[in-house]
């Protein structure tokens, strides 16, 4: 009995170093959608320096994760921005773009 | 009648008179097949983001205009007739995408002005 009850204060020891917080930030910045909230509509093609935003450097149109864009108006984004491509506004692909 | 914008890109090596000339042919030939011009615009000549027929420069052109759907295929077809024609894009614009041109040919205007 005793060696455990060592061994449970042992334990509590060892937990004692997490009962602290440790310096982690957890926070999750909160994302949102660009066009719900400034109450976008349409997302226009001829725009290459907006849509530029929505790129990564090589020229591929960045995931909603990253942009928090919601999944209507991803899908504009994505129509939009290959609207561009085909006028040679937007670049198909590229390298340091940013 | 549907209300549709399209753009397109005119080779580089063309005379401004040869730009006019073929500009105006596909306005006429819009407009005689029964559509309604609402705006031109001349964007001028702009560098091209990827070089297309070896050229790296182009002459855009945007008209907007109201048409019965049936004559939007015929209208391509001569786009992808002519040999000056780079590249051609014409879409169908709703209901937002109509306010939105609406509102940039107020901006285009003020800033001519």
């Amino acid at each position: 009995m005793a060696t455990i009850e060592q061994q449970a204060q042992g334990g509590n020891k060892g937990a004692v170093r997490y009962l602290t917080p440790l310096e982690i930030d957890t926070k999750v910045k909160v994302k949102y959608c660009r066009f719900k909230r400034n109450g976008i509509k349409y997302i226009d093609y001829k725009d290459p320096d907006f849509l530029m935003y929505l790129v990564n450097e090589q020229g591929k149109i960045l995931p909603r994760r990253l942009t928090g864009t919601s999944l209507k108006y991803q899908r504009k984004v994505a129509q939009a921005i290959k609207r561009a491509r085909h006028l040679a506004l937007m670049p198909y692909v590229g390298d340091m773009l940013k | 009648m549907n209300h549709y914008e399209s753009v397109f890109i005119l080779n580089p090596v063309l005379s401004d008179t040869q730009v006019k000339e073929t500009v105006k042919k596909f306005e006429d030939y819009l407009v005689s097949k029964g559509a309604e011009m609402i705006w031109k615009e001349d964007w001028g000549l702009r560098k091209l983001a990827y070089p297309i027929q070896k050229k790296k420069t182009g002459f855009y052109h945007l008209f907007e205009f109201k048409a019965p759907g049936e004559i939007i295929s015929a209208y391509e077809l001569e786009f992808r007739r002519d040999d000056s024609i780079m590249r051609y894009l014409t879409v169908r614009l709703d209901k937002h995408a109509i306010e939105w041109a609406e509102k940039r040919r107020k901006r285009v205007k003020s800033s001519k002005k």
